[in-house]
C-alpha cells in the first residue's frame, strides 16, 4: 500500500484571485504531490511503510516525519478552502471561538497575527486541546499539533511558496485572501 | 547609531539569467531592507551599545529573538550580495582554492558536498562553507542563524553563503531548488570568498 495524492475539491483556478491558478499548480501539483512521493520512497521497508499518518506524524522523525506531516498538512489546509466559502463560523464553534478570544474579529486578529510573526517556514493552528477548548498554535516547517496531543480543526500554511507567486513578501496579504477562501463549513464540521 | 542597508555592488538585472531583477529587488529592498528596519528597532529597545554586527551576533544569546532573526538576516544578506558577482564563478583560485582542493578533495566534491547541505536543509535556512580555525566546512543553519552565533551548532566564520529560503529563488525557480543551487555556482565571487578566507 503507498500513500496517494487526494484529489483537489476544486479547479486549480478555483480560488482566484484570492489564490492563483499559479500557486495551486505548483503548492498542490508540485510541492504536496513531492511530499508523497519521497514519502513512499521512505517508509520503503521500515516500520511504517503500513502505517497511516497519524501515526507517522506521532512516532517518526527525520525525514519520515518532514514528509508524512507535510502530506497531512497539506491535505488539512487544501480540503478547508472553497471558492464558496462559508465567511463566519456559526453554532457550537462560533461559541467556541467567541469563549477563547472574546469575538470571532479577535480570532482573526490573533491568527493572523500568529500567521504573520511566524519566523521562517511554517504552519499555523487553530486546535482543540484536552479540554476540549479552542487554542492558536504556531508550528515551524512540517510540525503538527497531533503529536502533542491536540486536535487540529484549522490550519494556515506560512512557507513562502504558499503566497510567493501572489504577494511576494508581503505575508499579511496572503493571510486576508486566505481568510476569503476558508470554508467555515468545513472547520464546523471538524469541530 | 544605525545599521544601513548597503546598496547591491552591482545592478538588479546583474545576476541575470541565474537571478532575475524582480527577485533581488525584492529580496533586497524587501526582505534585505525588513531585517534592517526591525534589526535597528531591536538594538534600541534593547539597548545594545555595540555598532558591530559580528560582535553582537557573537553574543546573541545575549539578546532576544528578535535580534536573533533580524541581526542574523541583516548579517546573512549582507555577505550574500557580496559573494556574488555576474563575472564570478569557475574554479576557486588562490589560497581558497588549494584550500578547497586540499580539504575537499577536489572543486567538484566540494560542489557536491555544499549543494547537498543547500537541497537537504528543509525550511527556511542557509548553507555555508565556513573557516573554523584555519579549517574548512561544509553546513547548514535554520532561518537566519549565522555560524557566527553562539548559538548555533554550526559554527565558524562564513566564506560562502547561499540563501535557502523560498523567497531567495521562487519567482524563478519555484519547488525546483536544485537548479537554483546549480545556477548560483556560476555567479560566486571567489575573488571576495578568498578574501574573507585569508582576512
Ligand atoms: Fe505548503
Ligand atoms: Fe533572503
Amino acid at each position: 500500500m503507498s500513500f496517494e495524492l487526494p484529489k483537489l475539491p476544486y479547479a486549480n483556478d478555483a480560488l482566484a484571485p484570492h489564490i492563483s491558478e499559479n500557486t495551486i499548480n505548483f503548492h498542490y501539483g508540485k510541492h504536496h504531490k513531492t511530499y508523497v512521493d519521497k514519502l513512499n520512497g521512505l517508509v520503503k521497508g521500515t516500520e511504517f511503510e503500513n502505517a497511516d499518518l497519524e501515526t507517522i506524524i506521532k512516532k517518526a522523525d527525520g525525514g519520515v516525519f518532514n514528509n508524512g506531516a507535510q502530506v497531512w498538512n497539506h491535505t488539512f489546509y487544501f480540503e478547508a478552502l472553497s471558492p464558496k466559502a462559508k465567511a463566519k463560523p456559526e453554532g457550537k464553534l462560533l461559541e467556541a471561538v467567541e469563549k477563547t478570544f472574546g469575538s470571532f474579529d479577535q480570532f482573526i486578529e490573533d491568527f493572523s497575527n500568529a500567521g504573520a510573526t511566524l519566523f521562517g517556514s511554517g504552519w499555523v493552528w487553530l486546535v482543540k486541546n484536552s479540554d476540549g477548548a479552542l487554542e492558536i498554535m504556531q508550528g515551524a516547517n512540517a510540525e503538527n499539533p497531533i503529536k502533542d496531543g491536540y486536535t487540529p480543526i484549522l490550519t494556515m500554511d506560512v512557507w513562502e511558496h504558499a503566497y510567493y507567486l501572489d504577494t511576494q513578501n508581503a505575508r499579511p496579504k496572503y493571510i486576508e485572501n486566505f481568510f476569503k477562501v476558508l470554508d467555515w463549513r468545513i472547520i464546523e464540521n471538524r469541530f | 547609531m544605525s545599521f544601513k542597508l548597503p546598496d547591491l555592488p552591482y545592478d538588479f538585472g546583474a545576476l541575470e539569467p541565474h537571478i532575475d531583477a524582480k527577485t533581488m529587488e525584492i529580496h533586497h529592498d524587501k526582505h534585505h531592507g525588513g531585517y534592517t528596519t526591525k534589526l535597528n528597532a531591536a538594538v534600541e529597545t534593547e539597548n545594545i551599545s555595540s555598532s558591530n554586527i559580528e560582535e553582537i551576533l557573537a553574543n546573541v544569546s545575549k539578546y532576544s529573538t528578535d535580534v536573533r532573526n533580524n541581526g542574523g538576516g541583516y548579517y546573512n544578506h549582507n555577505l550574500f550580495w557580496e559573494i556574488l558577482n555576474p563575472n564570478g564563478g569557475g574554479n576557486p583560485t588562490g589560497d581558497l582554492g588549494k584550500a578547497i582542493e586540499s580539504t575537499f578533495g577536489s572543486y567538484e566534491k566540494f560542489k557536491d558536498e555544499f549543494s547537498k547541505a543547500a537541497a537537504s536543509r528543509f525550511g527556511s535556512g542557509w548553507a555555508w562553507l565556513v573557516n573554523e580555525n584555519g579549517k574548512l566546512k561544509i553546513g547548514s543553519t535554520a532561518n537566519q542563524d549565522s555560524p557566527l552565533m553562539d548559538i548555533s551548532d554550526f559554527k565558524g566564520k562564513p566564506i560562502i553563503g547561499l540563501d535557502v529560503w523560498e523567497h531567495a529563488y521562487y519567482l524563478k525557480y519555484q519547488n525546483r531548488r536544485p537548479e537554483y543551487i546549480e545556477a548560483f555556482f556560476n555567479i560566486i565571487n571567489w575573488e571576495k570568498a578568498n578574501e574573507l578566507f585569508k582576512a
